[in-house]
């Protein structure tokens, strides 16, 4: 009896999984993504407007939460249940993961027609090619090393912009003294972490960068340059107010908007919050490189994947989608409302303000200098078990369980251990 | 009609049968159903995870079988020991404080008061709230920038300090606040309800012997409780295993890594990281902690009674 009731069940299932391929055929795109709040949900919008327009219907997938683990996980699910969407946002790694394991389908036709390989950047290709092949097609090019500078708390310190990391301490000094919150931070460990390779950068450059946090090389995690760079942690984090475990990174934003902190160390997706309150760049607030990566950029680029549906090739909709988000047109307008820069170089910066000019500018001069170089923090350096490991040590000594020696020696056992 | 001609001593009999066999036959029909969910669902999984702990599964489910190598890993792991150092505290002190608060309060209710009808659903209520919104309710009541700590300097005593939720050694502690506060009326409605279920005439007969009021609670009235005991520990002991809400809403597993318990390790290996296996054999190890206290626990209670 219950072989029958499952035998039943199983029929049920199998006609229902039967029923929507059929359901497909329309000219469609399910889109599997995480971007819903404001700007984001913004931007998204002209893309479904701009398909919209060519007849393609958008269904929208939405799995809210931050960095997308949530709609990674949905991902996996549908994965293993035979059902995938057409598209969806993905990020570094897991691009190759899922490029590895068959399941993406193959854009070069779109990418050879639309010149994707002269226009993107060689160290967003890494991750947006597989085997010489397009499986990904990168929407943006968000860079981390930035900090955000409330103008009218720079303009009581009257401090200069700073330019080195001596520089950056002297002013957070001064700010202190005029009672001023100097370090705005969010008390999470990606954010810890994203502070941790600007901090890097400016200790041992790129070459540093490169090979502590992306090659992972034992001699240069030994090295005292990363004992220098972890004692550096330690002293910055000093100059947070004492609230700030768990604070989400977007409040941190709003303590600068306010004029109670000073600044705030974050990606380009935070200008984001000040244009949202109506701010304006060079009269409310500054943008700066973290001082003394002037000349390197590290980046965190949003792409779309797109699902192979058994052999069948690419459908109509989704090589619309695909082709659409790479047009300089949707590049321009996406990027303007996100904060971020293009991920073609060869965009109009017509229609960005200051900082987005300063992006596009800074984007260009590292990617002809080699300098444009993968976020570890934010899962562009190393694999996801790596980056959390990384996370997890610098997230101790931040928020004071451990000292900046034991963060030193500690990092390339947690390292090791996750690999 | 035809049904006339049939002889009425006939009709029992041919009724008989078949309602006997659907009598037999509706208890297993209604529960099948569900019995399959939960045998595919819950132990399907729990050996489908037991396997994948066994395997070096890292984003998607692998199914090679590789030894204990994801225990090792496991174990080398400083948040693991951070989460099972967490659930001690958390688990220990979660337990007995929501048994000993609910007693009491269920000992203060008993006492025939006026207004009972009022202070019970006031203690019962935490309970109706989910984890999501304690947990954010007391986020904002104990971060010193908003809660407790500033409504006390904004009064005027500036020494006041209560900074648990942001120090890294004390924040477990305050895991243990949110949830004493919303389990405790609970634990006090499971024990009213034992209270209500004792013999009065024990009672009675024992203050006739001339016993004090602390003697019969201790020598009559929290023995008979010991069922109670049972369910409230075992409910109290699972939710304190799995709380995973709570922590995410309260403090994120922060600072640092310092309330990291072995549900928010789990979760993070197994989908946020890419250590499907690692995850699953946090599970395993979990699962079987849960089983080490319960089995016995249930065991002995059970044989007890059934004598």
């Amino acid at each position: 009896m219950f072989k029958k009731m499952l035998l039943g069940a199983a029929m049920v299932g199998a006609a229902l999984i039967g029923l929507q391929p059929a359901a497909r055929a329309a000219e469609s795109v399910e889109v599997l993504h995480w971007w819903t709040s404001g700007g984001e949900a913004a931007g998204l919008a002209v893309l479904k407007k701009t398909l919209g327009d060519q007849g393609v219907e958008w269904k929208d997938a939405p799995v809210a939460g931050g960095g997308g683990s949530g709609a990674m996980t949905t991902l996996k699910a549908r994965m293993t249940a035979g059902n995938p969407p057409s598209a969806s946002q993905m990020l570094g790694f897991a691009i190759q993961d899922w490029a590895d394991a068959g399941a993406l389908a193959d854009l070069t036709p779109i990418a050879t027609a639309n010149h994707w390989d002269t226009a993107i950047p060689k160290a967003i290709q890494k991750f947006a090619t597989f085997d010489g092949k397009w499986i990904a097609a990168p929407v943006n090019v968000h860079s981390t090393n930035w900090i955000w500078v409330s103008k009218a708390a720079m303009d009581k310190i009257g401090g200069p912009a700073p330019t080195t990391y001596d520089e950056l301490i002297a002013l957070m000094d001064k700010a202190k003294a005029a009672g001023i919150i100097p370090l705005a931070q969010g008390g999470q460990a990606w954010q810890e972490a994203t502070l941790f390779d600007s901090i890097v950068l400016t200790t041992g450059g790129p070459g540093l960068y490169q090979k502590a946090l992306i090659d992972l090389d034992p001699a240069a995690l030994a090295s005292p340059e990363m004992h220098t760079a972890f004692t550096r942690l330690a002293k910055i984090a000093s100059y947070a107010d004492k609230n700030f475990p768990g604070r989400d990174w977007n409040l941190a934003t709003a303590m600068v908007i306010k004029g109670d902190a000073l600044l705030q160390v974050m990606g380009d997706w935070a200008k984001g919050e000040f244009i949202n309150a109506k701010k304006v760049p060079g009269t409310d607030f500054l943008c700066f490189r973290f001082p003394g990566t002037q000349g390197t950029v590290t980046f965190n680029a949003d792409q779309f994947v797109f699902f192979k549906h058994g052999s069948s090739p690419l459908d109509a909709g989704s090589t619309k989608m695909a082709t659409d988000i790479e047009s300089p047109a949707f590049q321009s307008a996406f990027n303007v409302i996100k904060g971020s820069a293009p991920a073609r170089t060869d965009v109009s910066d017509a229609a960005f303000d200051a900082c987005g000019k300063k992006g596009m500018a800074d984007l260009k001069e590292a990617v002809a200098k080699g300098t444009l170089l993968g976020s570890s923090a934010q899962g562009y350096g190393v694999p996801p078990a790596i980056q959390n490991a990384m996370a997890d040590v610098i997230t101790k000594e931040f928020e004071g369980q451990i000292t900046a020696d034991q963060a030193f020696a500690e990092f390339p056992k947690a390292i090791a251990a996750a690999k | 009609m035809s049904s006339s001609v049939i002889d009425p001593a006939v009709i029992p009999r041919m009724r008989a049968r078949p309602r006997a066999s659907l009598q037999d036959w509706l208890p297993r029909i209604v529960l099948a159903p569900s019995f399959a969910v939960i045998l595919v669902f819950v132990y399907g999984f729990i050996l489908w995870t037991v396997w994948l702990s066994f395997t070096h599964s890292r984003m998607m489910p692998v199914y090679a079988l590789t030894g204990f190598d994801s225990y090792a890993r496991l174990f080398a792991q400083p948040s693991w020991w951070m989460a099972l150092k967490n659930i001690a505290i958390f688990g220990v002190l979660y337990v007995v404080i929501c048994i000993a608060l609910g007693l009491t309060l269920a000992i203060l209710l008993d006492q025939k008061i006026r207004i009972e009808g009022v202070l019970r659903p006031i203690y019962l209520y935490p309970m109706a709230v989910s984890f999501i919104v304690t947990g954010t309710a007391w986020k904002w009541f104990l971060n010193p920038g908003t809660g407790l700590e500033k409504t006390m300097h904004d009064w005027g005593w500036t020494s006041f300090q209560f900074d648990w939720l942001v120090n890294a050694d004390m924040a477990i502690y305050t895991i243990v606040i949110a949830g004493v506060w919303q389990a405790t009326g609970f634990c006090m409605a499971m024990f009213l309800a034992g209270l209500r279920g004792i013999d009065g005439e024990i009672l009675k007969a024992a203050q006739i012997d001339g016993a004090s009021t602390y003697a019969t609670y201790r020598r009559i009235v929290i023995p008979a409780l010991r069922p109670v005991f049972l369910s409230a520990f075992i409910v109290l002991t699972h939710m304190a295993i799995k709380s995973y809400d709570l922590v995410i809403a309260l403090t994120g597993g922060g600072p640092g890594n310092a309330t990291e318990l072995p549900s928010t390790f789990m979760y993070s290996y197994t989908f946020t990281r890419n250590q499907m296996s690692v995850g699953a054999a946090s599970a395993v190890i979990m699962l079987m902690t849960v089983a080490a206290i319960i089995v016995p626990y249930l065991y002995s209670e059970l044989r007890e009674r059934r004598q």
